[in-house]
């Protein structure tokens, strides 16, 4: 079986129909990760226990029980996502020996579903960041070319899933850490609508818009994960009760008629020309299958990034406050210093254990949350973010989903921009708004840069129409121009 | 209250413990004495992505406390976290409520030296306990399962005078959360702990004073001790010409005074936000229409009624009603033999007495309200003696049996048939004609001697109305 | 302007020790992101209610019952410094 080029229905299909064992599907990504992982550091940790969870899969199997809808498929998982006896750093010192108790709602419903768990994977510090450079374990690789970044924040997730070091990979979206490294590693990456699944066990950055969602190779596999991972939970107070439709089954690449939505201040901001390409070559494709285009107006795009991070950071602070190094993680003071004060016990403790962009974020937060200030900043931007969410909902009345560039360039070399945490921010223009909105979106590869780096588009949809963007994707990827284009690595 | 051309201003904030079975955001029990970090989950130590859930009974038991002390409840009512950096604050922030508590605007009544005191009750709002520090000294020790278990913290307006009346301010807010059942009321083991706001100026002054704050105060005497000293205290220093410092102190009851805990003078910034975690709250109109109707009749109207339906005297209905047991004891037995007054006696007097002599709460009582009542009712009806009533009461108490049941097993019944009394007495003044003659000769006195003698031949069985009437005939 | 005192202020109100460096790289960056960020105070909201769940959930609420899934050990498994089931730390005063 060419596991490189297999569906996750497919490899689910084999292992339910001993084609192929869950244990030799397990082997395969393991011997890929030994070898190219070291090129390209996208995963932190693997897991012992990858073959023993596979021979489970084939026991079941043998013993003619129900395996699950991914039954033997090995996935990797973002390390922000809380794995039980698998090491969880979300990529940080101050959780660098953390041993979860505990499975997040995502990783159980995965294993519940069949998944093997193959390990955890790399992304910036508390998904803080959008190149992957500022993961304590150093940065991940694009493996188109290693000297670009692959985006970020679930850099890791998407390296390993275009290099092809899982089958499947989880990823997690505060402000476009799924769709910007999706779009930069040329691979299909969706963020659900805010509640659509749990956030239990997904450590926190942003609390009202994190979201956790596959990063895959095809527009399948993630209309198949999703209808795992979504659903209403228990130990999520914040997860709608809504049902969720069978995704995969009801997947059609029909655009006939539909209505598409082109944001005009998204047209005027400056473009890179391969990013531009890659759009128009979409509108060309889409309206040869049947899909109009209409022009709508955010008038408060340019507010999302401010309000996105006045109010990310905001949350970070707080969410933060739990690593003092009291209850577990990095403790900066070893067991014969005791004489420390409280203060300093803490200050050294998260000191150390943050790195720079963690810190710059949390004290951000901090400054915007501190007395005389939550009015004009914190407050101000939950107001902004209302406005913002009713412009999408306006222009959700003229269309059925938006279609835009993800980021406004390619992906860009290591280094090159992590200097300016202002210029940083500001790449994620066009990402930010969906988490604000708490809409779900979708980023699908439509083209290459001139430097041979992946292209990707960005399919917005109303609250809890995931169905409508899987759709429209697998339209697009049939009429992709880079289909079939897979990295040097592969 | 005022001394020394002062008064004293005092507002407090009592943290009455819900009494849930599971803590407010997680399935972690409650349980007190249980073993070091049993009763803890990812949720209760904070551990990364784990999440709150809110308990439902910790709604409930809120609006309940709320409607009891006369609050409106908000229909939209939001939880905030208070950040701040401690110990024993597992997730670095508590869960609380900020400018959206659940209740507001409510109040209580009661009397202080036969006054009525109105204090208001600014707001109630729910929020999640911390976890408990042990200090060995050289290090400190955190046991979580305290971490979590539900808080309503009940903060009354600056309206209290003295220290008396802060005390009873304090024990009608545990009479009314143990009323409606929400708290257990224990102080030692902090599940209702009162914070108050001490501070003086005066008399007159339109401007308050800085004001401190005392905690853990773990009796009412103490609270009352506690402010008195503290009252004190601040006088002597403004009078000295001292600034009083915005402090927070301890009470210390083995030597009757406060102490410096710490200064808050650089203020704390708790940045209060909403909690993205959590949902705003909105009470559905069901829940509170089915909490009202659950809400029990409070201490002071049932007082009311008992001194008006049933003919208690004030003191009387007060003390019935102290405590929500006691009164459906009271009231229990008051129906089952329709003589209220008579009901109230023998719970103020035997039955209270027993329940202190053997240390007992009502719960553990072997016998039932209605037995009470019914050998109130055998009483009434003639059938046994008041001296008899006592003997089996004692019975009763020991064993449970019914009253009827030791009157039979120990021929107890009240001897009225006449005739049977007439033999006795005749065979008395046979007995005894020097009292006799005595009598009839004038001396009263000696009627006392000849009921005694045939109480006591009639193993006091005999109907005390009978014998005397018969003596009366018979002495003639 | 959030110059360096105040971003000392922030540091110590964060518990995070910050190198001289970093407070001095701080304090210029966050003068230049939130002059950038304050565009946001040009936006009337007039009688615009915050908005913090962006999506209308339902919400729900747990039933009062135990569930006691974990062990006191395998909650402070993690813990830097223990002792016995306690988790141990520097003396607070």
């Amino acid at each position: 079986m060419d596991l490189l080029n297999s569906g996750l229905k497919e490899i689910s299909d084999a292992v339910k129909s001993k084609k192929i064992s869950a244990l030799e599907a397990t082997k395969f990504f393991l011997n890929r990760i030994d070898k190219l992982n070291p090129q390209l550091n996208a995963y932190i940790a693997v897991s012992v226990d990858a073959e023993k969870e596979a021979k489970a899969i084939d026991e079941k199997v043998a013993k003619g029980g129900d395996a699950g809808l991914l039954a033997g498929v090995p996935f990797g998982i973002k390390d922000m996502l809380c794995t039980k006896g698998l090491r969880t750093t979300a990529g940080s010192k101050i959780l660098e020996n953390f041993i979860p108790p505990y499975d997040a709602t995502v990783v159980k419903r995965l294993r519940d579903a069949g998944v093997v768990v193959l390990g955890k994977l790399n992304n910036d510090e508390f998904a803080m960041g959008s190149s992957n450079e500022t993961s304590y374990y150093g940065p991940v690789k694009n493996p188109w070319n290693p000297e670009y970044v692959p985006g970020g924040s679930s850099g890791g997730s998407a390296a390993a899933q275009a290099a092809k070091l899982a089958a499947g990979t989880i990823g997690t979206d505060t402000g476009g850490s799924i769709r910007q490294p999706a779009n930069f590693c040329g691979i299909v990456g969706i963020k659900p609508t805010y509640g659509r699944v749990s956030r239990y066990g997904i450590v926190a950055y942003a609390s009202s818009l994190d979201q956790a969602g596959p990063m895959v190779s095809t527009v399948e596999d993630a209309a198949l994960t999703l209808e795992v991972i979504c659903g209403k939970d228990p130990m999520d107070s914040t997860t709608a009760q809504k049902s969720v439709p069978a995704f995969s089954k009801n997947l059609k690449a029909d655009v006939k008629g539909l209505k598409i939505g082109l944001i005009k201040e998204y047209m005027q901001s400056g473009l890179d020309p391969d990013v531009q390409k890659t759009l128009d070559n979409a509108i060309t494709e889409l309206k040869k299958l049947g899909a109009e285009f209409v022009d709508v107006e955010i008038p408060l795009t340019e507010m999302s990034v401010p309000v996105y991070y006045l109010i990310a950071t905001s949350e970070a602070s707080s969410n933060l406050a739990r690593y003092d190094g009291v209850k577990y993680g990095f403790r900066a003071h070893k067991e014969n210093q005791m004489s420390v004060t409280l203060e300093d016990f803490y200050s050294e403790t998260r000191g150390a254990g943050f790195g720079t962009e963690v810190k710059r974020r949390i004290m951000l937060g901090t400054y915007c949350l501190s007395s005389g200030y939550y009015d004009a900043y914190y407050n101000k931007s939950c107001q902004v973010r209302r406005l913002l969410r009713q412009q999408f909902l306006d222009a959700f009345k003229k269309c059925d989903v938006l279609l835009a560039p993800v980021t406004a360039t390619p992906a860009f070399k290591i280094g090159t921009r992590v200097t300016d945490p202002l210029k940083m921010y500001l790449n994620d223009i066009f990402t930010t708004s969906t988490n604000l909105a708490g809409l779900p979106g979708m980023s699908v590869p439509f083209g290459k840069s001139k430097d041979g780096l992946p292209i990707g588009l960005q399919l917005t949809a109303p609250h809890f129409e995931e169905q409508r963007i899987l759709n429209v994707g697998l339209a697009m990827q049939q009429v992709s121009p880079v289909k079939g284009d897979k990295p040097h690595v592969i | 209250m005022s001394s020394r051309g002062y008064e004293a201003v005092i507002g407090i904030e009592v943290h009455v413990q819900l009494k849930t079975k599971s803590k407010i955001f997680s399935a972690d029990s409650t349980i007190f004495d249980s073993a070091d970090n049993e009763n803890t989950s990812p949720i209760s130590v904070g551990m990364p992505g784990s999440l709150p859930v809110l308990n439902e009974k910790a709604v409930e038991y809120s609006v309940k406390t709320g409607l009891a002390l006369n609050c409106s409840i908000r229909n939209n009512s939001v939880f905030a976290r208070k950040n701040y950096f401690y110990p024993d604050l597992p997730k670095g922030y508590q869960i609380s409520q900020y400018d959206k508590p659940i209740c507001e605007n409510g109040w209580v009544t009661f009397k202080v030296n036969g006054e009525e005191k109105k204090i208001s009750i600014t707001r109630a709002h729910m929020e999640e306990d911390a976890g408990k520090s042990i200090h060995q000294g050289e290090y400190t020790l955190l046991n979580y399962n305290r971490a979590g278990i539900p808080l309503l913290e009940v903060v009354s307006g600056p309206d209290m005078r003295s220290a008396a009346e802060a005390a009873e301010y304090c024990r009608t807010i545990r009479q009314i959360v143990r009323y409606v059942d929400v708290c257990d009321g224990n102080l030692e083991e902090g599940s209702l702990r009162c914070d108050c706001n001490v501070s003086v100026r005066k008399i007159g002054a339109e401007k308050l004073g800085t004001k401190v704050e005392l905690k853990n105060i773990n009796s009412f005497r103490f609270v009352e001790k506690a402010i008195e000293y503290e009252i004190d205290r601040q006088i002597d220093a403004v009078e000295r010409g001292e600034k009083i410092i915005q402090e927070t102190r301890l009470y210390d009851p083995d030597k009757n005074r406060t102490f410096t805990m710490r200064t808050k003078e650089d203020a704390q910034d708790y940045r209060y936000f909403p909690d993205p975690d959590l949902l705003p709250i909105t009470i559905p109109e069901k829940l509170i229409q089915k909490v009202r109707a659950e809400l029990p009749e409070l201490p002071q109207a049932r007082s009311t009624r008992y001194q008006k339906d049933h003919g208690l005297s004030e003191n009387d209905a007060h003390i019935l009603t102290e405590e929500r047991e006691l009164a459906d004891f009271y009231e229990q037995t008051g129906d089952a033999c329709k003589n209220y007054k008579s009901a109230a006696n023998w719970i103020m007097t035997e039955f209270l007495r027993e329940l202190n002599d053997d240390k007992k709460t009502i719960s553990q009582v072997v016998f039932k309200a209605a037995d009470l009542g019914q050998l109130i009712s055998l009483i009434d009806k003639g059938t046994i003696s008041g001296k008899i009533a006592k003997t089996i009461f004692q019975e009763m108490w020991k064993s449970g049996k019914k009253p009827e049941v030791i009157m039979t097993e120990q021929n107890l019944v009240q001897i009225s048939d006449s005739s049977a009394i007439e033999k006795i007495v005749d065979d008395i003044i046979a007995a005894n004609p020097g009292p006799a003659a005595e009598y009839k000769a004038g001396k009263v006195k000696a009627f006392g001697f000849f009921v005694g003698q045939v109480m006591k031949a009639s193993k006091g069985q005999a109907n005390p109305d009978v014998v005397t009437k018969i003596l009366t005939e018979k002495l003639k | 302007m959030i110059d360096r005192k105040m971003t000392e202020h922030i540091a110590t109100l964060a518990r995070l020790k910050v190198s001289d460096q970093d407070l001095e790289q701080f304090s210029q960056q966050f003068t230049q992101i939130l002059k950038y960020f304050e565009q946001i105070s040009k936006v009337d909201t007039t009688n615009v209610e915050p908005l913090v769940t962006p999506t209308d959930i339902e919400a729900f609420w747990r039933e009062d019952s135990v569930n006691q899934e974990f062990t006191a050990e395998e909650m402070t498994a993690n813990a830097p410094l223990k002792s016995g089931n306690l988790f141990k730390v520097p003396p607070v005063v």
